[in-house]
């Protein structure tokens, strides 16, 4: 117990810290300004050998697929901060750690910016009233208040579209990438993101939230396309 | 052929004597015990109440004659409850309330589970003509906006500050208010229904048009209430109704402190500018101040309520993680800025200010960094 708490106070210092430094770190990389054509090409072209184009994994239109998630939609502050942990090791990946390592801060402000400014994937689409039967939408509408879970809704927008600079669309995510997060929180191998939210809200989801909530929102973005096909 | 019984012997008599006197004795004990800790908790409760009559829905005979400033909050839907009774939050349990209260808040141990009030699970709402004008308030509650527009003049739901549809402990849940009414109030002074109580909110938190008496968004509202409210005892206060009042800051809340606060817990969603943010038609996170925020005659714009709000909820999903100091610094902060204006304007600051605003809580009316507060109200 002793040691839990040790461990515990140690991870807050640390992510405070962490948190406070790329916080300091982004407000001045991104006051340096982001050079369009920089971004593009970095996205589109990549820096060979090292830099990979983004577009190769996360759509020409940085629309995202099922095993990567959306860059279009999110904020410039949210990709840059992503770019940077990925750059420090705060957030680990394997494949994206060594390519934020071989961008430098212009090009990571860059080529976040590039993506910002791309059309969202997703548009905000009329939901039903979530009923607690339905695990996925009631927590997206609702949350688990009991657990001091806020509806998914409530920071990410109606139907999960994200609210640009800081939260990140999450309507278009597979549950494998959104499970996987919500363990890296857990497990501290993620930032904790703006004061914490995020991973505060992950040591409550267990996989049956996350893939019911991944199915909702799969089947709410997916509605208005059969809609449309329909006569 | 017929068995004799014997008669018990002397010895054997004293020994039954004694084991039922034992019984009777034991009984008493056990009687008398559960009498003498019945009226402690009483007794408790009734202290707990004496010590917040000022702002308490829970004794009208106590606050009509209490000095209470007319923009105190109102009782119940935005009162304090006494700060002995820490909430239990429904459908917590006593180690989950635990982890999340602030310790300096929450000096009394958890109430005893005889106080816990849970609100009916939210699928409990019943089928029928009744169980779907609950669900209609409940979407009322959740999204004033898109289902009430005529009543509602800015861009907040009732849910902005009744957390998870109005089930929330410590946010002012339904199921603490529904109860409390029909309470004389200092800031109408007279006795207000339920139904009036909820018109106040549509006046003054939405900065909108009551919803005449009768009306179907009125009826939906007070069925949503009144369902919520199942099992909770007509009249007695309970435990995470309104807002934890919180203690008083150490050092007098300080604006300037209180811009520092927003910029690094509040602004991430609530904006630099405080103006929220929105998607589309959707205003995700709500304005705490301006136009299109709650107005002059709010419970919310009173800094001790705001700070209560703040300290038990804000962050959302972090309630709780804010010091006190820093919640009274953020609550002056956000309410020294102007919004729209008092529906009870006399068409003077001043003199509005001395009529329905006088107390420390309220900073309309007072000059703060030059500005008279109020006289720009939108």
């Amino acid at each position: 117990m002793l040691t839990f708490s040790f461990h515990s106070l140690h991870n807050a210092l640390r992510c405070s810290g962490v948190a406070a430094f790329g916080l300091s770190l982004s407000v001045a990389a991104l006051a340096q300004g982001a050079n369009n054509a920089v971004g593009e090409r970095i996205a589109r072209e990549g820096l060979p050998p090292r830099v990979a184009a983004c577009i190769g994994c996360h759509g020409a239109g940085g629309e995202g697929s099922a095993g990567f998630p959306p860059l279009a939609g999110s904020g410039k502050a949210y990709l840059f901060a992503q770019l940077e942990a990925f750059a420090s090791g705060a957030r680990k990946h394997a494949v994206m750690g060594p390519i934020a390592q071989a961008l430098d801060t212009a090009q990571r402000t860059s080529v976040a910016a590039w993506f910002a400014a791309l059309p969202a994937p997703l548009t905000q689409t009329k939901e039903a009233p979530a009923t607690p039967s339905d695990r996925g939408a009631w927590l997206a509408a609702r949350g688990r208040w009991q657990d001091g879970v806020p509806a998914c809704a409530q920071c990410h927008g109606p139907g999960g579209v994200g609210v640009p600079p800081n939260f990140p669309p999450i309507g278009g995510l597979s549950a494998a990438y959104m499970q996987a997060q919500v363990e890296a929180w857990q497990a501290g191998t993620r930032p904790p993101g703006p004061l914490g939210l995020m991973e505060s809200v992950a040591k409550h989801l267990n996989a049956d939230d996350i893939s019911a909530v991944a199915a909702y929102y799969a089947k709410l973005h997916a509605a208005p396309a059969t809609a449309k096909a329909q006569p | 052929m017929k068995t004799p019984v014997a008669p018990p012997s002397r010895a054997e008599e004293r020994r039954q004597t004694r084991v039922l006197l034992t019984i009777v004795v034991v009984a008493i004990g056990l009687a008398v015990a559960t009498l003498a800790g019945f009226n402690l908790r009483s007794h408790t409760l009734f202290n707990s109440n004496s010590t917040v009559e000022k702002t308490s829905g829970g004794v009208v005979k106590a606050r009509s004659h209490a000095p209470v400033p007319d923009t105190a909050p109102e009782p119940a839907i935005a009162s304090e409850k006494a700060p002995t009774a820490k909430a239990p939050t429904p459908g917590l349990s006593k180690v989950q309330v635990a982890q999340t209260g602030d310790a300096a808040t929450n000096p009394a141990p958890p109430p005893t589970a005889a106080e816990l009030v849970v609100p009916p699970a939210s699928d409990a709402i019943p089928a029928g003509p009744f169980g779907e004008v609950v669900r209609r308030g409940e979407q009322i509650f959740l999204n004033t906006r898109v289902n009430a527009p005529a009543f509602v003049g800015n861009s907040l739901n009732c849910v902005n500050c009744h957390l998870d549809a109005g089930r929330k402990a410590d946010s002012a849940p339904m199921w603490g208010a529904w109860p409390m009414y029909p309470a004389y109030r200092s800031k109408t002074k007279h006795v207000d229904t339920f139904a009036e109580r909820l018109r106040g909110c549509f006046t003054y938190s939405m900065n909108g048009t009551p919803p005449p008496f009768g009306d179907d968004v009125l009826v939906a509202l007070e069925a949503y209430s009144y369902w919520m409210s199942k099992g909770a005892p007509a009249g007695k206060g309970l435990p995470g109704a309104g807002f934890a009042k919180l203690p008083e800051p150490e050092k007098e809340a300080d604006g300037a402190r209180g811009q520092a606060v927003f910029q690094a817990h509040c602004a991430l969603c609530h904006g630099a500018d405080g103006q929220g943010q929105r998607v589309g038609d959707t205003q995700v996170f709500p304005p705490l101040w301006g136009p299109q925020s709650y107005n002059w005659g709010a419970g919310m714009h009173n800094v001790d309520t705001a700070a209560a709000f703040i300290q038990a909820n804000m962050p959302l999903g972090k309630g709780g993680s804010l010091g006190v100091q820093d919640s009274w610094d953020v609550a002056r902060f956000i309410n020294s800025h102007e919004r729209p204006q008092d529906p009870r304007f006399t068409g003077d600051v001043t003199e509005t200010r001395e009529k329905f605003h006088n107390s420390k809580q309220s900073l309309y009316g007072l000059r703060v960094n030059g500005q008279l507060l109020g006289s720009k109200a939108h």
